[in-house]
């Protein structure tokens, strides 16, 4: 793929006007036409199966396996899925879950962030490899040890446990990403706090976290979507209809009614819902929040 | 939690020699040291929340996974209760049996290969279709907002569920991949059941997962690029192949090397897609490392933790090396971090 018209940086405060300077570079029509076909075949084959899934939770349970796109339009599956099964009760736990490991991991990731993006302390360069290796050591092997320390602890059944166990897998990639939007912010700034009487904690709350905001909407979005889908640890972690979360008792659902396609699909749309809210929501700093972030590794 | 006292130490940064403002009203010169203490103080209080959770989550099972992989652990013989019986562990230290067991027996070779060429691919063709995708959407077009949204789709919905719209589409019977094929007069494929389609699918859904990533990681590393450069190479009459491969590529240096290392481990590790996709079959045909130790732990009868331990305890080994390895090759190049 190769450029032809000066790209422009989207959201620069240039004025207007001057957008349109050179005159040379014109895309062709052809081009044009090449672009969004490019665009729309990748669109549809990225949209595709999540609106398959959603067709067929509209289609009577009869009637999943069929490749018509649109057949008898009902909600039976939504109905029988909300009578007849603990949907709700997980989709709750989910939701506390996944909140919980969003609010504690911001909140964890940006003062990590902070600390190693403006202070040189002894321990700086061993953090920050520790955080890289915590992304490598494989979910399959720790699942043992982990289930372990949480049934010693009292934390297995609880959403305490799952929130924890999920800080660690959300939290290292956060505080990186946040330590490279951080860097962005100039440094003159936390030095006036500290010229008015703020302690650094103090210029880190009133200064730094305001100018944060597309970096703390990336580490969110993270941070939800990891708890939010999570297969592993919520299956081994939690049992019981009225502990499990949505991706557990999904497996559950499989397992115990057969692959029924019809309510299984109605249970993905209403799980990818909140999902897709809070991308809805954040999705538009992640760009920039990502180049932040990413730039300085 | 982060601690918030105030303290009456004002860390100044260096380098600000005057401080205007209010007097402070303490009047006492400090020494470097002194304020050192306590920045530090800070900074090591701000990160310590991290430093306890990794430490208890991470360090310790990592500890002991070590510990295991150097022992012939499984199911009989670790401590356990029945009733109200207590057994004690029974297992027994074997040095490293387990380790040259692995890596002269075929099993973790062979799996390491297939690791290898899952983990390749993935990420090559996750970083070309991201870049391709990122590129376009820099420019100005038409819906351009609507079509970010949807591209970014695949990554706003949890992983499970866009695996299991796959499995659908992908079932030999009535998906519609072979709906659409027998629509065409040709003979419906088996996607999950033959060992070569099935290596071919999961690799497909893996990079349908991981394509938004990396598009949006390098849609914000081409908003850097001064848009400057593209205008005076344009002056100079560079063409758009050059502009492309002498400013867009470096521009896009440090991002990419960030997101590809990040990548690289994330799909070494890639667990979900696997396991419910496939489930490493037909056969063993589609477990990588990480999903055959999880086997080993959990679905193997007497489960074996010994193994399963030495397995990931190699996994992690493998991905520092290459952590090491990456880094290195790029200081020579001249890029630090």
């Amino acid at each position: 793929m190769t450029t032809t018209t000066p790209t422009r940086r989207v959201g620069t405060t240039t004025p207007a006007h001057r957008a349109n300077t050179p005159v040379r570079g014109r895309r062709s029509p052809l081009a044009s036409v090449a672009l969004h076909l490019t665009l729309i075949t990748a669109s549809v084959i990225a949209v595709f199966p999540v609106l398959w899934v959603l067709l067929t939770s509209l289609k009577p349970a009869e009637f999943a396996i069929t490749t018509d796109f649109v057949k008898e339009t009902t909600l039976e599956n939504y109905t029988n899925l909300l009578r007849d099964t603990p949907f709700l009760t997980w989709f709750g736990n989910s939701l506390l879950v996944a909140s919980l490991t969003t609010v504690v991991g911001v909140f964890i990731s940006a003062t990590t962030g902070y600390a190693v993006s403006r202070f040189r302390f002894p321990g700086k360069r061993g953090l920050m490899w520790t955080l890289l290796i915590t992304q490598m050591f494989p979910v399959a092997v720790l699942i043992v040890p982990i289930y372990n320390i949480m049934s010693s602890m009292g934390l297995l059944n609880e959403p305490a446990g799952l929130v924890i166990t999920y800080l660690t897998i959300a939290v290292p990639f956060c505080a990186w990403m946040m330590k490279g939007f951080f860097d962005t912010i100039p440094r003159e700034i936390d030095e006036s706090g500290y010229v008015d009487g703020l302690t650094p904690f103090g210029t880190f709350w009133r200064l730094i976290l305001p100018l944060a905001k597309p970096g703390i909407a990336v580490t969110a979005f993270y941070s939800f979507i990891t708890a939010w889908g999570e297969v592993a640890y919520a299956s081994a972690f939690m049992v019981g209809d009225e502990n499990l979360t949505l991706a557990g008792g999904l497996q559950k659902f499989v397992n115990q009614y057969g692959a029924q396609w019809g309510p299984m699909a109605a249970a993905s749309v209403l799980i990818a819902v909140p999902a897709a809210l809070v991308f809805l929501f954040a999705q538009r700093h992640l760009v920039t929040g990502m180049s932040a972030g990413a730039v300085k590794g | 939690m982060a601690v918030d006292t105030p303290s009456q130490s004002v860390a100044k940064a260096a380098g600000d020699s005057v401080a205007r403002g209010r007097s402070r009203g303490t009047g006492k010169p400090r020494g470097a040291a002194k304020r050192s203490l306590s920045t530090h103080w800070y900074a090591w209080a701000m990160v310590a929340p991290v430093i306890v959770v990794i430490a208890v989550i991470i360090g310790y099972p990592l500890i002991r996974g070590i510990y295991l992989s150097l022992t012939d652990a499984n199911e009989r013989n670790v401590a356990r209760s029945i009733g109200v019986n207590e057994i004690p562990a029974t297992y027994e230290f074997v040095g490293l049996d387990n380790y040259t067991e692995a890596l002269t027996g075929s099993q973790f070779l062979a799996t390491l290969g297939w690791t290898l060429v899952w983990t390749v691919s993935c990420v090559a063709l996750t970083f070309a279709l991201g870049l391709a995708l990122a590129n376009i959407l820099n420019r100005k077009i038409a819906g351009r907002s609507a079509y970010r949204l949807m591209l970014i789709l695949p990554w706003a919905v949890p992983g499970f569920v866009s695996v299991f719209a796959w499995r659908f589409l992908y079932n030999q019977d009535n998906g519609l991949l072979n709906k659409i094929l027998a629509g065409g007069g040709i003979d419906a494929v088996p996607w999950l059941n033959d060992p070569t389609w099935a290596k071919f699918s999961v690799i497909l859904v893996n990079v349908w997962l991981g394509v938004p990533f990396m598009m949006v990681a390098l849609l914000g590393g081409l908003q850097s690029i001064p848009s400057e450069m593209y205008e005076a190479a344009e002056m100079d009459g560079a063409n758009a192949w050059q502009r492309f491969r002498h400013i867009t590529m470096p521009g896009l240096r440090s991002v990419s090397t960030t997101v590809i290392l990040l990548s690289t481990i994330w799909t070494f590790n890639m667990f979900p897609v696997i396991f419910l996709l496939t489930r490493g079959g037909p056969g063993e045909a589609t477990q990588i490392l990480v999903t055959q130790a999880y086997k080993f732990s959990f679905e193997v009868s007497p489960r074996d933790f010994a193994q399963s331990s030495t397995w990931g305890v190699l996994i992690l080994v493998l991905l520092m090396l290459f952590a090491a390895v990456y880094r290195r090759v790029l200081r020579k190049q001249g890029e630090v971090w």
